[in-house]
């Protein structure tokens, strides 16, 4: 997927003033948070399951090559097809290439967000192919042209009434036809219209929450049963898989399960828990002919080796993004590429480069709610904080900010400087506004009023009040 | 009054913030009097600057480390480091240690500065044993829990614990305290659009409360929504907690005039 991160600020501020998007994120802002912080309550165990988690994918990172030949084994062994992948290109090409061996015209897909890592859809199309996105969220974002705003809820952007516009407008030559209100009945539309692209489709594609090491099953965990649908019914089934979803054993995988729907939707567990081992056997009633997993690497193996492994624990449960202030404040689409929230300040530079997406990782006050409810304890601020140091040491920040820090930091390396200088920024504060108590504009601090007063300071700073009391 | 310190005279250094010195000393002083009434001897060193928070957050690491070690050399000497804040006292007590990873000599200093580096508030609660203090507010209060503070320190019963102690304080809970004002230091500056929508959002709960004041630990956090209350012109008064706690409240709070209290009065 082509990055607009660069262009953050803008994409930020046409959030801030649409007022669907506000409307839509209004109701996001408790909804999962509530969920989440009900589910942990209940479960005594919680938070020793999340060390267990942690745990569990520090194992594997620092065995990764082992659990990954160890995973393409056993896929091979029950009659898959492993794709090992670098690049998107790799991984694009190889799904083609699948698809056309199989003589495929569409093919249905079950979320995936490395299907948007590596614009899958576009490509597909480009060659002739429909993809057809069968998750709720998913299918609403590909009508409307756009692309999935958060990981777990593609679509929660959309208010009910842009959804129940879209579907008149996009299935009322389809036997749609009338505009329909309820949410129920959008469900119900959708559904039927999707009821024969299963039927029809040739080729399957899910992602994969899990690769399991001990016995090459990948796993899925959804919530409306499409998966399972897009992979039994075609012939093939491919799954999207990156280097990191692998785990040593299906034990490992339960553990996993019992944070991941908890920290995500407050589920105990997903409606829906898929595991996909090789294709359909002699004797199997159904599932697909063929099953072919994409093992993409696209920066993973070098994040492993740098500062930002921990990043690779990532579960996509999207509780950072459910839990940030700035995500609730401006919707997924203003980070401008597929991971959102504080993952994807994370994660993004690391895809795109740090200077296309060097405004995400800056965008946070570093409030620490996405650390807190981290499943897998992934020091996000942290993390944030070392792209910023790299910003700084490569010299990416905007020079102003660059002289301004840096008079700012002299100063206070040098306390009489420092002193001297505090006291006439006192007096300049209090010339302005001490009448009112607040300065409602300042020319060099206009971002600070441009939404609130500058509250004016006392008057005398607290050690020159000090010296003074000291010497009484 | 007080309980008598657990400890013997404890001779604490104040870490004043950068932000106290400059907009409001009385949280300064108002720290002092708590301290002293709890029995400990304080000294505010004229050396201490800033915790260097602005160069961490931006990634200049060079001067940060400078900064910590102005810092260690400055309060080391204490029994302990008080400031009248969550995200100063997090700063040195989470931050420094790892800013010497590749340098044992300051790492050892860091982490020796990091163990004896509180909160003012919790200070006074977990370490010297204060549970009461003697002070009165006649009116309700809404409290705001300020990041750095709730999530690295651990600082949430104990200003709501000493708060109902004051006389005449009624508390209203906060809907969604633990959740950030949009101030973020630098944040808030880089990002003044995005800052503004959540410090919106905050001051709408605080008024919904219905507390004729809001509290909090950090000055940062209140200087931005004391700045968005006015701005709205929101008849909310804004205070540190420690202000309260000392029965320091007869000045004007922040972002009011001085005398806009007693000219209010006498109109009214």
């Amino acid at each position: 997927m082509q990055s607009t991160s660069h262009d953050f600020v803008a994409r930020a501020q046409k959030g801030l003033v649409d007022e669907d998007l506000q409307d839509a994120l209004s109701r996001f802002r408790t909804g999962f948070s509530v969920k989440r912080s009900e589910a942990a309550a209940l479960l005594p165990e919680f938070e020793a399951l999340r060390d267990q988690a942690v745990e569990i994918k520090n194992h594997t990172l620092e065995h990764l090559d082992f659990y990954l030949e160890r995973f393409a084994d056993k896929v091979e062994e029950s009659g898959g097809v492993v794709h090992w992948c670098v690049t998107p290109e790799e991984a694009r090409q190889t799904v083609l290439d699948i698809c056309r061996a199989n003589d495929a015209k569409t093919v249905t897909k079950s979320k995936s967000m490395i299907g948007e890592e590596i614009a899958l859809n576009p490509f597909l199309e480009a060659n002739d192919i429909e993809p057809i996105e069968t998750d709720l969220g998913e299918y609403i974002v590909q009508l409307a042209g756009e692309y999935p705003s958060h990981i777990i809820a593609p679509a929660v952007h959309k208010t009910k009434d842009q959804v129940a516009d879209l579907f008149y407008e996009r299935h009322k030559d389809q036997g749609g036809g009338k505009r329909l209100e309820e949410v129920d009945e959008l469900v119900d539309e959708a559904r039927a219209m999707l009821r024969h692209r299963f039927i029809d489709a040739d080729v399957g594609i899910t992602g994969a929450n899990f690769l399991v090491a001990e016995t090459g099953t990948t796993a899925i965990v959804t919530n409306e049963g499409n998966g399972d649908l897009t992979q039994i019914l075609p012939r093939v089934h491919i799954v999207l898989a990156t280097l990191e979803k692998a785990v040593p054993t299906l034990d490992d995988m339960s553990t996993i399960l019992r944070v991941l729907a908890r920290s995500a939707t407050g589920q105990e567990f997903s409606t829906y828990t898929t595991l996909s081992t090789g294709p359909k056997r002699p004797g199997d009633l159904d599932g697909p002919e063929a099953f072919h997993v994409i093992l993409l690497d696209n920066g993973r193996s070098r994040m492993l080796g740098s500062e930002f492994r921990e990043v690779l624990r990532c579960i996509k449960c999207g509780a950072c993004m459910n839990h940030c202030p700035v995500y609730g404040a401006i919707g997924g689409h203003a980070y401008g590429w597929v991971y959102p929230g504080p993952v994807g300040a994370v994660l993004t530079p690391n895809l795109v480069g740090l200077k296309e997406a060097h405004h995400l990782p800056n965008a946070s006050t570093f409030c620490g709610r996405c650390e807190e409810v981290c499943p897998m304890r992934i020091p996000l601020p942290g993390l944030m904080r070392r792209w910023r140091e790299q910003e700084f040491d490569a010299g990416l920040q905007a020079p102003r900010y660059r002289l301004g820090l840096a008079l700012w930091a002299w100063l206070v390396r040098h306390p009489t400087s420092y002193r001297l200088s505090n006291a006439l920024l006192i007096r300049a504060l209090r010339l302005l506004g001490a009448r009112r108590g607040r300065i409602a504009r300042l020319p060099f601090a206009h971002g600070w009023t441009s939404g609130r007063d500058m509250p004016t300071p006392e008057g005398g700073s607290f050690h020159a009040k000090w010296r003074r009391r000291s010497r009484e | 009054m007080n309980e008598t310190p657990v400890r013997g005279t404890l001779r604490v250094g104040l870490f004043v913030t950068c932000l106290v010195d400059l907009f409001r000393p009385s949280v300064g002083f108002a720290a002092v009097k708590l301290l002293e009434d709890a029995g400990c001897l304080v000294e505010a060193p004229s050396a201490q600057t800033c915790c260097g928070q602005p160069a961490h957050n931006s990634g200049d690491s060079r001067n940060t480390r400078a900064i910590a070690r102005q810092v260690i050399e400055t309060f080391e000497k204490f029994d302990a480091v008080v400031a009248p804040s969550g995200s100063c006292a997090g700063m040195i007590k989470h931050h420094y240690p790892v800013l010497f990873t590749d340098d044992a000599a300051w790492r050892q200093r860091a982490e020796a500065l990091a163990a004896k580096t509180f909160e003012l508030v919790s200070f006074l609660t977990d370490e010297l044993g204060v549970k009461t203090v003697a002070a009165e507010f006649a009116g309700s209060v809404t409290y705001h829990d300020s990041c750095a503070g709730l999530r690295e320190l651990g600082v949430q019963e104990q200003p709501r614990r000493l708060l109902a102690s004051v006389q005449g304080l009624q508390l209203k809970e906060l809907p969604g305290a633990n959740i950030c004002c949009g101030f973020g230091g630098t944040f808030c500056i880089k990002y003044p659009e995005i800052s503004t929508r959540m410090v919106s959002d905050k001051v709408a709960d605080i008024a919904d409360t219905g507390a004729g004041t809001l509290l909090a630990g950090d000055l940062g956090c209140l200087l931005n929504m004391a700045g968005r209350l006015t701005r709205e012109g929101r008849s909310v008064e804004t205070r540190h907690v420690a202000e309260v706690l000392a029965g320091m409240t007869d000045g004007p709070a922040i972002g009011e005039a001085a005398g806009a209290k007693r000219r209010a009065q006498q109109s009214g």
